[in-house]
């Protein structure tokens, strides 16, 4: 086996749309016409290299390609860019891309002359990127990542056309829907690693019984779910899908019908051999899935648009495969996979075909189009064998869906007997939607449209007509197709082996479920109009939903954030302040207090008299600075407490401190002076009593904080290691006597360019402000006087001396 | 004598935010030098003071005969003064500048950056 080229091939199928993606707006500006068929080709390629693996993965075999990034040796949670491929990582992977070429020559055509056509391949082929990584990865957090990823690229394309509230409202709903889902899983990922220690899911996948024997078991679904729900808009998560409809319809016919919502199917998949057949699994998946399959298929009927239509139609198909995967059984499971490459293959064409319609005639109304037939000969066709497919007429894919659906129908199970009866009247009502679009469009007295119709390009028709052959193509050769593609796919999510034996086979039942399902499906088209009105009359009496939820939703947080913003950020300096001091005090008393370390009543000082002087001046210049009855008082008192600040460093053996502290002290002095005489301020302060004896309380309980501090501080022995290390080394190493020079110049002389820079920076502001003068207008006696004193100069002067320091 | 300065910080503190707290720009700009002189002495106190011998190795040694002061917090607080003196410079001069274009040093009247009757947001995407 050589497995070593197939590993690399697995990582340039993930990267390889996003490298394309960077280089598509390039490709579209070169090659204006043909660039959908020139980008096309990586799909293509991919789709070809996925071909290869086909032999081997039907004969058992994976194949995985990892690269080590966060070492589980150094890290408990290892993380790794790991991909591997089984039976169904192959089939999502074959439909992705394989439908995604499709796609990628459709948005040529549909979007031809778009002026963001460009942008909007870049964005399709990330998001194709994203889906492959995501059905390809191994280690959980890739895979969370691609999961986010396909997310944020869904959020772009519904959002494509910005311009209009409701894409961008779309597009938020999508993100903040399938976003919180994936929070959800994301908690559920890591959990399932808690509990089984397993970061791979290759590895998972093999310890079958270790989450179901958990007592998190629960939490873990319930998790994982939420994150599968959402994506694949499981009824109440469902409304955001047909809301996204607002998308270009390339997006709509790949995201959501073929890729991103069957996104949610692949994780319930995936995680079937670890998580399936509980009683909870058995009850949850299939009660939200019939309940969808239901909703979606109702809904459809009501809409006269027909992407909506197809919308709600795929909302139902999501429920039918939720249900089915919800049944733990291997029927149910084949069927499921059946479903879900009949469902990729009619729905991804009749996306196309409306879309074909609506950008050939102008709209896409099914009251409005009619007597298409002849204009648009190969849509039709393309419609027509979808709607075949649909509505599982033989021999098409769809057929042997439905078939495997209605193996599931047998008198012992009631549950599934319900089930099916569910399946049946859901497919029943999705084929007459479906029968709607191949029909009603083309047939009939021909209607006058917004523009002429005239047939689509083939760059937009051979996508629908290839899909559409594949079905019935897939249908001719089931057996062997079952073998190389159900068989592996339906394997890797039972966990057992799974011989599908599917052939073209006539038992009584089974026919009369399929008769019956036809019978309700051609009345339902028979009296679509009546079903309409009535489903109408019904929504206008009850107008409440989550789609209005959300916007309550929405707009509750915006005023919520509104009304915190405005709480926190009043605008109010003082107050801003109070809560730093307030929180100050707190974090200053608070350990001390938690850890029982405040510290006791020091005893009494014995210092010198010049000493008592010295910290006397200090205190005598900070109580006149508050006092100062005007402001050159206050500010020659601040002098003085600063002088006293100096000749305690000279005191206690910092000369150098004490000479720079001495010439700062001047300068500030001097230039607070000189500019503050010239501004006609208010000299007192403007507080009232209460506001001082507030601020004064919050002031002093800071201050005794930091004496606290200091004290408990000073009662520990000092670390004086590095301070002896500077000492001893001083004259050996760096020559040079005056220790705290050497500090400065030598060992943090990295520090002190900073400090230099820091200086240059400040002076520059300096410059920059006096320079500048705002609107023009003048105001107040700036006006009047226009030369500032710069205090730059005395700054060349500190840098200097700080130079001859030095 | 580590006593008798951390009072004297608390102090320094305590007058430093007291200005702070004003609604006036000069008081603040007043409180702004004196709590950086705080935090300095702060430094100074951590590391322990000595009386009057400088870090310095005398000459023809090559290392200091008797215990000197501790020269690493004097070398922080060498960097912190002026980089201190320069957060002063270009205070000042935004407070001037600030009174010349707004005509005011009352906090409480400078709202151009939020001002008082800003709108709610727009409820819509």
């Amino acid at each position: 086996m050589s497995d070593l080229p197939n590993h690399h091939a697995l990582l340039l199928i993930a990267l390889a749309p996003f490298v394309a993606a960077l280089f598509a707006p390039w490709v579209n500006r070169f090659a204006k016409g043909i660039s959908g068929w020139i980008l096309a080709t990586v799909p293509a390629a991919i789709f070809l290299v996925l071909t290869t693996f086909i032999g081997d993965i039907a004969e058992g075999q994976t194949k995985s390609f990892a690269i080590s990034w966060v070492d589980g040796r150094y890290f408990h949670f290892p993380i790794n860019l790991s991909f591997f491929v089984d039976g169904l990582s192959l089939l999502f992977a074959l439909l992705i891309s394989g439908i995604g070429t499709f796609i990628v020559t459709y948005s040529g055509g549909y979007l031809n002359g778009h002026r963001h056509q460009g942008r909007f391949f870049s964005f399709i082929l990330m998001f194709m990127g994203s889906m492959l990584g995501l059905v390809l990865a191994d280690n959980i957090i890739t895979l969370f990542v691609f999961w986010e990823l396909t997310s944020i690229t869904s959020f772009l394309l519904i959002g494509f056309n910005h311009n209009k509230e409701a894409s961008r409202r779309a597009a938020i709903q999508a993100l903040v829907v399938t976003g919180g889902g994936g929070l959800l899983l994301l908690f559920g990922l890591l959990m399932i690693f808690a509990v089984s220690g397993h970061s791979e899911l290759s590895t998972l996948l093999t310890d079958q019984n270790v989450l179901r024997d958990s007592p998190f078991y629960l939490m873990i679904l319930l998790l994982v779910l939420g994150g599968a729900f959402t994506k694949s808009a499981q009824v109440p998560f469902h409304f955001w899908l047909p809301n996204a409809m607002e998308a270009p319809t390339p997006v709509s016919a790949y995201l959501h019908s073929a890729t991103m919502v069957k996104a949610g199917v692949y994780l319930l998949a995936r995680m079937s051999p670890v998580l399936n057949g509980t009683d909870q699994w058995n009850l949850i998946l299939p009660i939200f899935g019939g309940i969808t399959l239901m909703t979606g298929a109702i809904m459809a009927l009501r809409q006269t648009d027909m992407k909506q239509m197809l919308a709600y139609t795929t909302l139902g198909s999501l429920g039918m495969l939720v249900m089915l995967l919800g049944l733990s059984e291997k029927v149910a499971i084949l069927a499921a996979m059946l479903f879900l490459v009949a469902h990729s293959f009619y729905k991804g064409g009749l996306f196309m075909v409306v879309g074909a319609i609506d950008h050939e005639s102008g709209t896409r109304d099914l009251t409005e189009v009619s007597g298409l037939r002849y204009k648009l000969p190969f849509t039709f066709i393309g419609a027509a064998l979808a709607a075949i497919s649909m509505a599982g007429f033989p021999v098409s894919l769809g057929y042997f869906a439905k078939e495997e659906i209605y193996l599931l129908f047998g008198p012992e199970n009631i549950w599934s007997m319900v089930l099916v009866l569910v399946a049946l009247v859901g497919n029943g009502l999705m084929m007459a939607a479906g029968l709607a679009i191949a029909i009603k469009p083309f047939f009939g007295e021909k209607l006058e449209t917004p523009k002429s119709p005239h047939e689509a390009p083939l760059s937009m028709i051979w996508g629908p007509i290839i899909l559409g052959v594949l079905g019935f193509a897939a249908g001719f050769y089931i057996s062997d197709v079952g073998e190389i593609f159900f068989a592996p796919a339906a394997t890797a999510v039972y966990a057992k082996l799974v011989e599908t034996h599917l052939k073209l086979h006539f038992d009584p039942l089974l026919l009369g479920l399929s008769v019956g399902t036809w019978i309700v499906g051609g009345l339902a088209f028979y009296k679509l109009d009546a079903i309409r009105s009535f489903l109408r009359r019904v929504a206008n009496v009850w107008r409440w939903g989550p789609d209005q939820g959300f916007d309550q939703f929405m707009f509750g947080l915006i005023r919520f954030a509104d009304a915190v913003t405005r709480f926190f950020h009043h605008g109010r300096l003082e107050f801003y302040l109070i809560l730093v001091f307030v929180c100050l005090a707190g974090a200053l008393f608070a350990p001390l207090v938690m850890q029982d370390a405040l510290p006791n009543l020091p005893a009494f000082p014995n210092l010198r008299f010049y000493e008592w002087a010295i910290l006397a001046i200090a205190v005598i210049g900070l109580i006149a600075v508050i006092l100062a009855k005007t402001r050159l008082v206050a500010i020659v008192s601040l002098g003085i407490q600063g002088f006293a600040v100096a000749i305690i460093f000279l005191l206690f053996g910092a000369p150098d401190l004490g000479f720079t502290q001495l010439m700062v002290e001047t300068l500030s002095v001097v230039i607070l002076a000189l500019v503050m005489t010239r501004l006609h301020l208010d000299q007192r302060d403007s507080r009232v009593l209460e506001e001082a004896v507030r601020d004064g309380a919050i002031a002093i309980v800071c201050g005794f904080g930091f004496v606290a501090l200091l004290l408990a501080v000073l009662s520990v022995e000092l670390d004086t290691s590095l301070s002896e290390f500077f000492i001893e080394t001083s004259v050996p190493i760096a020559h040079g006597r005056n220790i705290v020079n050497v500090i400065l110049v030598d060992y943090r002389a990295l520090d002190t360019l900073g400090e230099i820079s820091v200086v240059m920076t400040a002076g520059i502001a300096i410059l920059a402000l006096i320079g500048i003068r705002v609107g023009g207008i003048k105001r107040g006696i700036g006006a009047a006087k226009k030369r500032a004193p710069k205090p730059r100069t005395p700054k060349k002067t500190i840098a200097r001396s700080k130079g001859a320091r030095a | 004598m580590e006593i008798a300065l951390s009072f004297l910080i608390g102090l320094f503190f305590t007058v430093a935010i007291y200005l702070l707290l004003s609604r006036s720009l000069i008081r603040m700009l007043l409180g702004i030098a004196i709590i950086g002189n705080g935090v300095n002495l702060l430094i100074f106190t951590i590391g322990r003071v000595t009386r009057e011998v400088p870090p310095i190795v005398p000459s023809g040694e090559y290392a200091p005969l008797e215990t000197i002061a501790n020269p690493l917090p004097q070398a922080l607080i060498l960097t912190a003064i002026v980089i201190g003196f320069s957060l002063f410079a270009f205070l000042l001069v935004l407070t001037y500048r600030a009174y010349q274009e707004l005509d005011a040093d009352n906090t409480d009247t400078m709202r151009v950056a939020e001002p008082e009757d800003s709108p709610r947001p727009p409820l819509s995407y």
